[in-house]
């Protein structure tokens, strides 16, 4: 069985190279969930909620479409 | 893996080696004659018991072990987390529904106590299992079903 992924993408993994390679466990801690949840986000496999979203995005210091963008037909993003 | 995927690993198996146990007591309690009079009372009592048990045990000792080899993560529980249990749970609801209209059924047409104590039993198991499945699905795979 495949991975499906959501069709919520995100620049994750580029912004923690950005912001002094933080490594996903520096980044689970800093928002609060478990490493496995942001390596999920990371992979697509599960869209974080809204307020979790924004979490991630503070982290960053960036816009919320900065860091996850939302496609607008299958397979494609915005 | 986190906390939850270990638990529910624990959980699957538990049920299953508690199930298969239990079928085994049966099976050979009833030597040959009606299945239907075997004592099961006992047995699945004992099952149910001895899974719960089992279940809190492996999860302390493998928590303790977790903790020892990955830190305070081991513990962590977030939102992702109880969103799969959540959905899971869901899943695995099915089969306690089609375990209850089947003893009710069975009431009805004054089947054995035997059999409508063990539909009910094996539906909490295929229940047990489903939810269990669809959970570590989820963990790995995100939910490929939605």
């Amino acid at each position: 069985m495949g991975v499906k992924p959501t069709r919520v993408s995100n620049s994750i993994r580029a912004l923690r190279f950005a912001h002094g390679e933080m490594t996903q466990a520096d980044l689970a801690q800093r928002v609060g969930v478990t490493r496995q949840t942001i390596i999920a986000i990371e992979q697509g496999r599960y869209s974080p909620s809204l307020e979790m979203a924004f979490q991630i995005a503070r982290v960053f210091q960036v816009p919320l479409d900065d860091v996850f963008q939302y496609g607008t037909s299958e397979g494609e993003s915005s | 893996m986190s906390r939850d995927e270990r638990n529910t690993w624990i959980f699957g198996v538990v049920a299953i080696i508690a199930y298969a146990a239990y079928v085994i007591v049966i099976i050979s309690r009833a030597d040959g004659g009606p299945i239907s009079a075997v004592d099961y009372v006992a047995p699945l009592l004992w099952s149910v018991g001895l899974a719960i048990l089992a279940n809190i045990v492996a999860n302390i000792v493998l928590g303790i072990l977790a903790s020892i080899a990955s830190g305070k993560e081991a513990m962590i529980k977030d939102q992702r987390d109880r969103e799969i249990f959540r959905r899971s749970e869901y899943i695995g609801q099915s089969f306690v529904i089609a375990g209850a209209v089947a003893a009710l059924l069975m009431a009805m047409a004054q089947w054995e106590y035997f059999w409508i104590a063990n539909v009910i039993y094996l539906a909490f198991v295929l229940s047990a299992v489903l939810s269990a499945t669809a959970r570590i699905i989820a963990y790995r795979k995100g939910f490929p079903w939605e």
